[in-house]
């Protein structure tokens, strides 16, 4: 057993020689290597836990959410809607609300603006996300203005949202609805959307369903709908992230093949040589198969380290950009990490096994030729 | 003086270390989840209190910051053929109500 141990290490050992021999190649190769895994880990990190993190905030979003829709698109519901519901059984509350939206050309930003009723706030008063007040560079006690209609309205920062909360609250602005009335122009008596509670979880499809059949013109959103869409939020069927895997997977294919489709003169002249001086041919795939195992595992070691720095505690600054788009406001987040055993599993396996097999098929023919014939 | 270490247990060792950072990532990862479980909680408040549906992602267009309650012709605003103009939009799925029947 000692003895098996003592030649795997001199083959190490003589491995890594080879392996300097060629010291560009080799560290271009691990770069390369190092950013594929890097990426891959990133995207599923971040997107691990960002599921995670809105599964559990996400939890307590409204039971419903009832939308009226007009020629498809999203319109203002009028608030003889809450009686035309009429009694629903399981349903506790419902609370017509008033938001919307809200370019600001000057800084270029959207904002979200909500008027919530249980807020005590003057009409002159506004409680802004930490994401706006680091933007247009506001504290509290300072003017934030709202240029809407003809007009322009100044109200006085009674309060920033914690910076704690900036993934679901950077853009907001609360104001009161006498205000929001104003500065928007909605009548009395019309409303955004209207929010219901459902004692009983189970109900809640059943309510919905009762809603769409007293009135057909109104979209119900359900949580479970809400969660379902944050669960499968950057999935790999789509866009962008899909572009990256296929990306990196035509990168590592382009890798294997290169290493599959045939060996360098001087890779073969080694192995010719280590044949001459009696090396057997399980000698030599022992030998590459370690230089496989360096190379993919260092590559893996190292991206997946720098992946987990990057999404949290550098806050993925990589996507910030891919996910602002051409927005200016972006929230300042450090999201919780949540690791799954058996996503790094996988990436683990698919970046390990593929390189060592590839590595190692071309080598298996060419240690089994003469070596008088690969010298030649 | 101390005898130079052989090439393979220095591959060793940092294979070692790098596994051992690795196993630190996951012991990382559940403290820094017990220690975020308070600011985690005020979060979901904050959203039961304000009856937020969304992550504040992405504020450039009005589907992909309320996501979940975009409708079926968000994208296509302008006109029925129109390409969509924010790059979000090709980073984000449709909600999942639309898109399972």
């Amino acid at each position: 057993m000692i003895d098996f141990f003592r030649k795997q290490a001199y083959l190490i050992d003589f491995t890594l020689s080879s392996l300097l021999r060629r010291k560009g190649k080799n560290f271009g190769l691990l770069l390369v290597y190092t950013l594929i895994v890097f990426m891959l880990a990133s995207v599923m990190l971040f997107t691990h836990s960002l599921r995670k993190e809105a599964g559990i905030i996400l939890q307590q979003s409204p039971e419903i959410i009832v939308q009226r829709l007009v020629a498809g698109r999203h319109a203002l519901i009028p608030s003889d809607y809450i009686e035309k519901m009429g009694r629903l059984r399981g349903v506790t509350s419902k609370k017509p609300r008033l938001w919307g939206y809200f370019y600001n050309p000057v800084v270029k930003a959207n904002y979200t603006v909500m008027a919530p009723d249980h807020l005590e706030l003057s009409t002159m008063e506004v409680i802004i996300g930490a994401g706006i007040a680091r933007t247009i560079g506001l504290g509290i006690g300072d003017y934030f203005t709202l240029r809407a209609q003809n007009d322009t309205f100044s109200f006085e920062v009674k309060d920033i949202l914690d910076k704690d909360s900036e993934l679901v609250t950077t853009d907001l602005v609360l104001i009161s609805q006498k205000a929001f009335r104003i500065i928007t122009g909605i009548p009395e008596g019309q409303f955004t959307d209207i929010v219901l509670s459902v004692r009983n979880p189970r109900e809640v499809r059943k309510v919905a369903e009762k809603l769409v059949q007293k009135l057909p013109d109104i979209r119900p959103v359900l949580r479970e709908e809400i969660l379902r869409t944050y669960d499968s939020i950057f999935s790999w069927r789509q866009g962008i992230v899909f572009v990256l895997l296929i990306g990196a997977l035509l990168a590592f294919v382009i890798f294997a093949w290169d290493k599959a489709s045939g060996l360098s003169a001087e890779e073969k002249r080694e192995i010719g040589i280590l044949k001459a001086v009696g090396w057997e041919s399980g000698d030599i795939l022992h030998m590459k198969f370690w230089e496989g195992v360096i190379i993919s595992l260092s590559a893996f070691i190292l991206g997946y380290l720098a992946a987990y720095l990057h999404v949290f505690y550098s806050s993925a600054v990589l996507f910030e950009s891919v996910l602002k788009g051409w927005a200016t406001l972006y929230p300042q987040f450090r999201l919780v990490p949540f690791i799954d055993g058996l996503q790094i599993a996988t990436l683990f396996f698919f970046t390990i096994f593929p390189y060592v097999v590839a590595t190692i098929i071309p080598i298996w023919k060419a240690s089994v030729t003469d070596p008088d014939a690969i010298m030649r | 003086m101390i005898p130079a270490m052989r090439k393979s247990a220095l591959v060793l060792l940092f294979f070692i270390t790098g596994l051992l950072l690795i196993l630190l990532t996951v012991i990382d990862a559940s403290t820094r989840q017990s220690l975020a479980a308070e600011s985690m909680n005020s979060r979901a408040m904050l959203v039961s209190e304000l009856g937020l549906s969304d992550l504040a992602l992405s504020t450039e267009a009005r589907y992909t910051r309320h996501l979940t309650l975009a409708d079926r012709h968000s994208a296509f605003q302008d006109h029925p053929t129109s390409f969509d103009h924010f790059p979000s939009g090709s980073i984000f799925l449709p909600p999942s109500q639309l898109t399972h029947d």
